[in-house]
C-alpha cells in the first residue's frame, strides 16, 4: 500500500511536471514603442515584426519546454518621458520577462534609467541610435539592434586603416550631422593610430571653396574625408580639390554616396571610397517576404531590427534556460555573434533546437546582427569604391 | 628648389583662386557701383540679375550643344554669352520701365529704391528658379585645364603641382578686356561722358541738354552686360545654382563698398581685396613654411591665423574697419 502510494505520488508528480512543461509556461514580452507621436507611422510595422518573431517561436514549441510567448504592447509616445516611464512600470507590474523598446533615443534613456535598471529588466531597443546611449551605465541590461551614429565613424576608420591610410584631412558640413560624424571619424581614426591633419567645416550653398581647399591642402594628408552632402558643399570641395591638385582620393561617408557624385565629378573621382549603411544579408529578403505574407511592410524602417530584438531575447532565454533577465541578459551577446550556425529569419525553431542541444548559434536575422561593445549593433555598412564613374560595392562590413 | 616649391604651392592655392574669384567679384561690383553713381541706389537685385543672365546663357549653351556647335577648346558658353547679355538687357529694361521709372518720376528717396530693388531681387530669383530649377547646373565644356597639377609636376620636377583651369584663365583675360573697354567708354565716348556728367550733377546735366532717360537706359545696358559676364564667368569656374548667386550679393557689395561705392577703380580693387582676404587670412601656412624654414624648424601646427569658418567674418571685418576710418571707401567713392 505504502509502495503504491509512493508510486502514485511519483507518477502524479511526474505528470504534474509534464503538464506544467507542456502548457503552463508563459513568457511575456513587452513591446514598448511610440504608437503615438512622431514615429507613429513606423511603430505598427515594428510591433508586427516583433510579434511575428514571437509567433514563430510559440509555433515551433521549442522554447524552454514549449513555452508560449505573449506580446504586451505599451506606448512611449516617442518623446514623452513621463508616459514612457509609466508604461514601462506597467509592463513590469504585468510581469513581463523582457522589453523590446524603447524606440526614440530620449525615452529609451529614460526607461532604462527609471524602469529597467531599478527592476533589473533587459531592454533591447530596435531604433535608438544616439551615441549617448553607448556610454550610459546600463548594468548589462540594455542592448540595441540598430547601430549608433558613432558607428559610422568606426567603420570609416576601419576602411581607412585597411587601405593603409595614415593621415587624413577632414572637412564636414557645418551642421549637427556633419559635426557629429566628423567627431566620430576623428575619435575612431585616432584610436586606431591614424593622424588627422586638419578638421575644417564648410558651409553648404556657397560657390567658392578655394579658401577651405587651400587650408586642407596645406595641412596635407593621404586622402581628404568629406563628411558632407553630395549635392551641396561636399561636391564643391571635391571639385575644387581636384582642380587644384590638392587631393586625388576622397573618403566618402554615407551623405556623399549617390549616383550623382561620380556623374558630376567625372573620371577623376575613380579610386575614392567610402561606406553607407546597408546590408546584403539574405535575411533581409526572407524577412520581407514573410512580412508580406502577414500583411505588413518588412522594409519599413526599423521593422527588421524589431524582429531581431525580439528574436535575440528569446534565443538568449533558451541559452540561459531561464526567463530571468539577470540570467539571460548575459547570453544575448553569445547568441548574436559568431561562432555558431548562422540563423536567418524563419529559422528560430532550428536555432532553439541547436541551443538546446548545446550548440552555438550566430544569429544573423533580418539585419545581419552583430553586437559590439556595450551591446549595440555593429551595423552593416556597404563599402563603396568608385570605379569607372560608378559606385561599386566592395564588400559589406 | 624648396623656395620654388613654396612659391608654387602659394600660387596654386592662394594666388590663382583669389585672382579668379577677385575678377568675378570686381565685375559684379562694377555693376553695383555704376547703378549707384548714376541711378543713385544700391541695387540688391544685382546678384539675381547675374543669375538670370547666366541662366539664359546656359539655356543657349544647351541649344548650341544640341546643334553640335562648339568653340574648340573654349567653353561653348562664351559663344552663347552675347545672347545671354541680350536677354538680360531686355529684362532689366523691362524692369526699369515697369518698376524703377515710376519711382524715379516720383523722385523717391534712395532708401525706397533699395527696398524696391529688394522686391525685384526676390521676383528675379523666383523667375530663375521657376525656369531652370533650384539645382546645380554645370555647363563647362571644352578643355578643362591650361596646366594640370600632375603635368606641371612632371614638367618641372617640383613636388608641388600648379593647376590653372581654362575657366580661370578666361575669367582673368575677360575681366581685363571688359574693364579696359568700360573705362575707355566712360572716359572717351560722348555717351560715357554724358553718363559721368549726369552722375556728377543731375540738374546741370539736364540743363546742358543730356537726356536723362537715355543715360539711364545706357546704364542699364552696361550693367546687364557686366552682370551677365560676371555671372557666366563665375558659373563656368564654379557651378550655377540660383541660391549661390543670391548669396553672392554680400561679397559683391562688400567689394564695392570697401573700394568706395561709386568709384569704378574702387570696385575693382575692392573685389580683389575681398577675394584675397577670404583666402589668405584663413590660409594654413604649414606647407609653405615647411618648404621655407630650415630643417628642424618646420612648423608642426597648421600656422593658421583663423579657421576657414571665419572667412566671411574676415571680409566683413575689413569692410567695417574701412568704413570706420574712410567712410567713402579706399578710392573716395560717395559716402554710404
Amino acid at each position: 500500500m505504502k509502495k503504491l502510494m509512493m508510486a502514485t505520488a511519483a507518477l502524479a508528480l511526474t505528470a504534474g511536471t509534464a503538464y506544467a512543461g507542456g502548457h503552463g509556461k508563459e513568457v511575456k514580452l513587452g513591446i514598448l514603442l511610440g504608437y503615438t507621436g512622431p514615429i507613429e507611422s513606423l511603430t505598427p510595422a515594428m510591433a508586427a515584426a516583433a510579434e511575428m518573431a514571437m509567433e514563430e517561436v510559440t509555433k515551433s514549441g521549442k522554447l524552454l519546454d514549449s513555452a508560449t510567448v505573449t506580446p504586451v504592447r505599451a506606448d512611449t509616445g516617442c518623446i514623452d518621458n513621463g508616459l514612457a516611464v509609466a508604461n514601462g512600470e506597467k509592463l513590469i507590474a504585468e510581469g513581463v520577462n523582457g522589453i523590446i523598446g524603447g524606440d526614440c533615443s530620449g525615452v529609451t534613456g529614460a526607461i532604462l534609467q527609471n524602469v529597467a535598471i531599478p527592476n533589473g529588466m533587459v531592454m533591447v531597443s530596435p531604433s535608438a541610435t544616439s551615441p549617448g546611449l553607448t556610454t550610459m551605465e546600463d548594468n548589462g541590461l540594455f542592448f540595441r539592434t540598430s547601430p549608433s551614429d558613432a558607428r559610422e565613424g568606426e567603420v570609416m576608420a576601419m576602411v581607412l586603416q585597411e587601405r593603409g591610410v595614415k593621415e587624413i584631412a577632414l572637412t564636414y558640413t557645418n551642421n549637427d550631422y556633419g559635426k557629429g560624424l566628423a567627431d566620430a571619424i576623428q575619435t575612431s581614426f585616432e584610436k586606431v593610430g591614424g593622424k588627422i591633419s586638419i578638421v575644417a567645416a564648410h558651409e553648404d550653398g556657397k560657390g567658392d571653396y578655394s579658401a577651405e581647399v587651400a587650408s586642407l591642402a596645406s595641412a596635407g594628408g593621404d586622402i581628404l574625408v568629406v563628411a558632407g552632402y553630395l549635392d551641396q558643399g561636399g561636391l564643391g570641395i571635391i571639385q575644387s580639390s581636384l582642380d587644384s591638385g590638392a587631393f586625388d582620393t576622397f573618403g566618402l561617408p554615407g551623405g556623399m554616396i549617390g549616383d550623382s557624385l561620380p556623374k558630376n565629378v567625372g573620371s577623376d573621382l575613380d579610386g575614392s571610397y567610402g561606406q553607407i549603411a546597408g546590408s546584403d544579408s539574405k535575411g533581409a529578403e526572407i524577412f520581407a517576404a514573410q512580412a508580406k505574407e502577414l500583411g505588413f511592410d518588412g522594409t519599413s524602417a526599423y521593422a527588421s531590427e524589431s524582429y531581431d530584438a525580439a528574436a535575440l531575447i528569446m534565443l538568449a532565454m533558451q541559452a540561459a534556460n531561464s526567463t530571468d533577465p539577470a540570467a539571460y541578459g548575459a547570453k544575448i551577446m553569445d547568441v548574436a555573434n559568431a561562432p555558431g550556425e548562422v540563423i536567418n529569419p524563419g529559422d528560430l525553431g532550428k536555432a532553439l533546437e541547436l541551443i538546446k542541444a548545446g550548440k552555438d548559434v550566430d544569429y544573423q536575422g533580418a539585419t545581419g546582427v552583430e553586437l559590439i561593445g556595450p551591446g549595440e549593433s555593429a551595423g552593416s555598412y556597404r563599402e563603396i569604391e568608385v570605379k569607372d564613374g560608378m559606385n561599386t560595392t566592395v564588400r559589406f562590413r | 628648389m624648396d623656395f620654388l616649391n613654396a612659391l608654387v604651392a602659394l600660387t596654386n592655392f592662394v594666388m590663382i583662386p583669389a585672382v579668379a574669384y577677385g575678377s568675378q567679384l570686381a565685375l559684379g561690383a562694377l555693376g553695383v557701383t555704376l547703378i549707384y553713381i548714376i541711378l543713385r541706389f544700391s541695387n540688391f537685385a544685382h546678384g539675381d540679375t547675374m543669375g538670370f543672365g547666366t541662366m539664359m546663357t546656359i539655356l543657349v549653351t544647351w541649344l548650341f550643344q544640341d546643334w553640335g556647335i562648339g568653340f574648340g577648346p573654349l567653353p561653348t558658353a562664351l559663344l552663347a554669352l552675347p545672347f545671354g547679355i541680350l536677354a538680360t538687357m531686355a529684362l532689366v529694361l523691362v524692369t526699369d520701365r515697369a518698376v524703377y521709372r515710376f519711382y524715379r518720376e516720383q523722385r523717391a528717396k534712395p532708401v525706397v529704391f533699395v527696398m524696391v530693388s529688394l522686391g525685384v531681387m526676390f521676383m528675379m530669383n523666383g523667375l530663375v528658379r521657376f525656369i531652370i530649377g533650384p539645382g546645380d547646373q554645370r555647363f563647362t565644356d571644352g578643355e578643362r585645364f591650361i596646366i594640370k597639377a600632375r603635368a606641371f609636376k612632371k614638367m618641372t620636377g617640383l613636388s608641388e603641382g600648379l593647376a590653372i583651369k581654362t575657366t580661370q584663365g578666361i575669367t582673368v583675360v575677360t575681366a581685363i578686356i571688359v574693364v579696359a573697354i568700360l573705362f575707355w567708354f566712360l572716359n572717351k565716348t560722348r555717351t560715357g561722358k554724358s553718363m559721368r556728367a549726369y552722375s556728377d550733377n543731375e540738374d546741370l546735366a539736364l540743363l546742358s541738354g543730356i537726356n536723362p532717360e537715355r543715360v539711364v537706359m545706357y546704364t542699364w545696358l552696361i550693367v546687364a552686360t557686366l552682370a551677365t559676364i560676371a555671372g557666366v564667368l563665375y558659373g563656368l569656374d564654379k557651378s550655377f545654382k540660383p541660391f549661390t548667386y543670391f548669396q553672392l550679393l554680400l561679397p559683391i557689395f562688400a567689394s564695392a563698398i570697401v573700394g568706395g561705392l561709386g568709384s569704378p577703380q574702387g570696385a575693382i580693387a575692392g573685389g580683389f581685396i575681398i577675394a584675397f582676404s577670404e583666402v589668405t587670412i584663413t590660409y594654413a601656412w604649414k606647407k609653405v613654411l615647411g618648404y621655407l624654414m630650415p630643417e628642424g624648424l618646420q612648423p608642426d601646427s597648421l600656422v593658421q591665423v583663423l579657421s576657414t569658418d571665419y572667412k566671411f567674418a574676415v571680409s566683413f571685418a575689413i569692410l567695417i574697419i574701412v568704413l570706420l576710418f574712410k567712410p567713402t571707401g579706399l578710392f573716395k567713392g560717395k559716402s554710404v
